[in-house]
């Protein structure tokens, strides 16, 4: 790490334009040296835009980037780090199949044409000795858990020696006690003045708690801008969205008897390389209840939910629906009506290049009126169905015939949600339905989820946002190491309990 | 008949090492071109354009190792034209690979048709075997020098792929092309290289075909050593040394039907030689899991995507 304070970043009267679109117009921002700024905004509010504009992916059709008080020209990401600004993506940028030393020795600039690595994991021991955090080099990639990964894109970053770092929606794979840390840890280096930090982010409870500016773009324009300590939560959120807006609380309505619905047990699941990670699990959801599944990612819960989905085979136990045993064949999810919004809905459930209107009929575009005698398609009908839904879920853009991964990921959830939900429906299962979503997005799909619940739907939601969980879920449950090991009803939760099983420290 | 039963498993080990040795090339060829993410079916086509270019520069020059180094040339010219090919949008690379097979043996077969007849000088061999007075331990261990070329190559490959920066390269483009974008690495030009290096390998693989074993140059020359090298790299699990083992079981498993013959058992003959292409199949059916994926798999490879 060399001496000295974080350079100063200046983005002044930044206007960026996409053919007619602007995205960006006459935006300020300053990032003070050693400062912990968080950038707001909706999804759309070019808040990714003006960022790529200081990484040099973009460059801004009016305006400047000032560094220390002197104009400079990023013509790209490369160049970006010659002067000292480094990115972390929302999407990890790390090679699954390498080590972390691996990982490491390759972001650096210059390779030795013979890689001494002997000597390589030397120094990188010594610099992880003068960092906050730790992981252990010879780890692959791809076992390690999100938040260790999202830890190892920081290190590569500050052994880089950047000493502006931008991080984008970083704690979006994380649990709530892995963003905590993280960011905690960046917030102390900010303290130290070892680097100044950029984070574009919709929590707001990460803002309040670790920023100390926040610049607030709507729209492609500077809202505005303050210290946090002067601002509230909601004080924020309005400035975001540009009315004041709080999450209500949904309304529910109690069911006289528990019916069993959906019963699970002692599931076993291997994963892709053959190793087991559901082991033993046992669970019941009842007619009209939300049981919420926590945990922190790779604990056998995306395993879980393919194999209700279908798309995975249990090595051993029984499901059962409505008291029959359950197959997850076309014919059986339709007679038990059990649907599915899986995470990642682009690639796991839709067909990108097709359109909006033929991925919205994938449950029932072989029965009438979609198909004429069981056979024959009828385009105007999948039309009309596709309009209807379209507009009752508010999909954007209202165009059935587009193909549906032009769509904004927002948009392609409410299209999968629209399908799921567009005929009864006794069970939904759902992972992680607001991965990434803005604010009023995820409200829309969360009154929907619970409006689907009041109408006696049995929902099994498997999140890695613990405070999704508890708005949402009439029960918790814990998953960790591919079991249940607690179990809360979610009014009078106690979150240091969750966290506690959720990480194994149960003593 | 107790020296002829010896003979089959001497016969067996030479003919894996005679046989094998193209195999190890067009494999170690295809292994450095799938570790940068692409696939080449067309080595099928860059063997025998590399079979019939060796065979005619050493009919010419009178050179059998210039044929071997022409053989290569070709080979790499082919490779560098499907990977430049590849590195267009929304190019497939298995249909580009198909089309430059039939590419490759069309003109092959068309530069080559003066080639059939006259005998070109050919590729010496290494007597390994002259301490012993077995006539058949002697003729196993005639070894070509490509051979231990052959493994010199497998051991320096795997070690570049891990210890150098430029194996590194190739690993991350073959890992994650947006990851390689992201350090500024260019993608399309390292795959090029390690397509059109790949290339240089099965072209010398197919000049040991015309100038060694089976030593002419004709039509039927290549049995599909190229395209099995794509199920050979996988058994191999994309390692070199892998690879190198692989191709002595491979080309053990083709002697077998010959050395049987020799000791007299000529029941089955056709079976025996089917036995590579059995064991093919055998292994893409036993490697091929819904339940589970590969170890070692470059994620950018379009048929594991």
């Amino acid at each position: 790490m060399t001496d000295g304070a974080p350079p100063d970043l200046q983005a002044l009267g930044i206007t960026k334009r996409f053919g007619p679109l602007v995205a960006l117009k006459d935006v300020n921002f300053h990032l003070r040296s050693g400062q912990f700024h968080a950038l707001l905004g909706e999804n759309g509010a070019g808040k990714s835009t003006l960022v790529k504009c200081i990484m040099g992916y973009y460059h801004p059709d009016e305006g400047k980037i000032v560094l220390d008080q002197q104009a400079v020209t990023i013509h790209s990401p490369r160049d970006a780090q010659t002067f000292g600004i480094g990115m972390v993506y929302q999407q990890f940028t790390l090679i699954p199949n390498m080590t972390v030393l691996e990982n490491l020795v390759i972001s650096k600039a210059k390779l030795d044409p013979v890689i001494n690595w002997q000597q390589e994991e030397h120094q990188l021991t010594q610099f992880m000795d003068t960092m906050p955090f730790k992981v252990s080099l010879s780890t692959r990639v791809s076992s390690l858990a999100a938040g260790e990964k999202q830890k190892v894109e920081i290190l590569k970053q500050l052994a880089l020696r950047n000493r502006i770092l931008i991080l984008d929606e970083p704690t979006s794979v994380l649990t709530p006690q892995e963003a905590d840390e993280v960011l905690g840890h960046l917030r102390a280096m900010t303290l130290a003045k070892q680097v100044s930090v950029l984070i574009i982010t919709h929590k707001l409870r990460e803002v309040a708690a670790f920023a100390d500016e926040v610049t607030v773009l709507r729209k492609g324009q500077f809202v505005g801008s303050g210290n946090v300590s002067g601002l509230n939560v909601s004080q924020m959120a309005e400035m975001m969205v540009g009315s004041e807006v709080t999450a209500k609380p949904k309304q529910r309505t109690v069911l006289s008897k528990k019916v069993p619905k959906l019963v699970l047990q002692d599931i076993r699941v291997k994963d892709d390389i053959g190793v087991e990670v559901v082991r033993g699990l046992h669970l019941t959801i009842h007619e009209g209840e939300i049981v919420g599944v926590a945990g922190v990612s790779g604990n056998g819960q995306r395993e879980l939910v393919e194999i209700l989905s279908g798309q995975r085979q249990t090595t051993s136990g029984t499901i059962h629906v409505q008291d029959q045993p359950f197959q997850p064949t076309r014919e059986q999810i339709m007679r038990h009506k059990i649907f599915c919004l899986p995470e990642e809905p682009l690639q796991n459930t839709c067909v990108g290049r097709m359109t909006v209107a033929e991925n919205l009929a994938f449950r029932n575009f072989d029965r009438e009126p979609h198909a004429v005698g069981g056979w024959l398609i009828s385009r105007p009908a999948l039309r009309r169905s596709a309009f209807g839904l379209i507009e009752r879920y508010n999909i954007k853009p209202p165009y059935p015939d587009t193909p549906i991964q032009s769509l904004s990921g927002g948009n392609i959830q409410r299209a999968v949600l629209a399908r799921e939900l567009s005929a009864e429906v006794e069970i939904l299962i759902i992972a992680n339905p607001c991965f990434g979503l803005d604010f009023l997005a995820m409200e829309e799909i969360r009154l929907q989820i619970v409006a689907a619940r009041n109408r006696g739907t049995a929902v099994l939601l498997v999140s890695e946002d613990l405070d999704e969980i508890l708005e949402l879920s009439d029960r918790t449950v814990v998953m960790f190491n591919g079991q249940l090991v607690y179990e809360t009803t979610s009014s009078g939760a106690d979150l240091a309990i969750i966290g506690r099983h959720m990480t194994g420290h149960t003593t | 008949m107790e020296v002829g039963w010896w003979g089959v498993l001497i016969a067996v080990l030479g003919g894996a090492i005679r046989i094998g040795t193209p195999f190890l090339f067009v494999s170690l060829g295809e292994c450095l071109t799938e570790k940068s993410g692409r696939i080449n079916l067309g080595l099928e086509g860059t063997l025998v354009m590399g079979a019939m270019t060796g065979y005619a520069v050493s009919l010419h020059s009178g050179s059998p190792w210039l044929g071997v180094l022409c053989a290569g040339l070709a080979g790499m010219v082919l490779g560098a034209l499907h990977s430049w090919i590849c590195s267009f949008q929304r190019v497939n690379d298995i249909a580009v690979g198909i089309a430059m097979m039939l590419f490759g043996t069309g003109l092959a077969f068309f530069l080559g048709k003066p080639y059939i007849q006259p005998s070109a000088p050919r590729l010496p061999s290494i007597d390994l075997g002259a301490w012993s007075d077995i006539p058949q331990l002697q003729a196993a261990l005639q070894i070509n020098a490509l051979f231990l070329v052959g493994i010199v190559v497998a051991v320096v490959l795997g070690w570049m792929l891990k210890n150098t920066a430029w194996g590194l390269k190739v690993r991350v483009v073959g890992e994650s092309a947006d990851a390689a974008r992201a350090l500024g690495l260019p993608v399309d030009r390292i795959r090029i290289l390690s397509t059109a290096q790949g290339g240089f390998l099965a072209g010398i693989g197919g000049s040991y075909l015309s100038l060694y074993y089976p030593f002419n140059w004709s039509e039927g020359l290549s049995s599909g050593q190229g395209l099995m090298a794509v199920a050979l790299v996988i058994f191999a699990r994309w390692q070199p040394i892998g690879c190198l083992w692989v191709s002595l079981l491979w080309g053990g498993a083709a002697a077998l039907g010959p050395s049987l013959q020799s000791v007299g058992v000529t029941g089955g003959y056709y079976i025996f030689n089917a036995i590579p292409y059995i064991m093919t199949l055998a292994m893409m059916i036993i490697t091929c899991s819904p339940k589970r994926t590969l170890v070692g798999v470059p994620r950018e490879l379009t048929v594991t995507r």
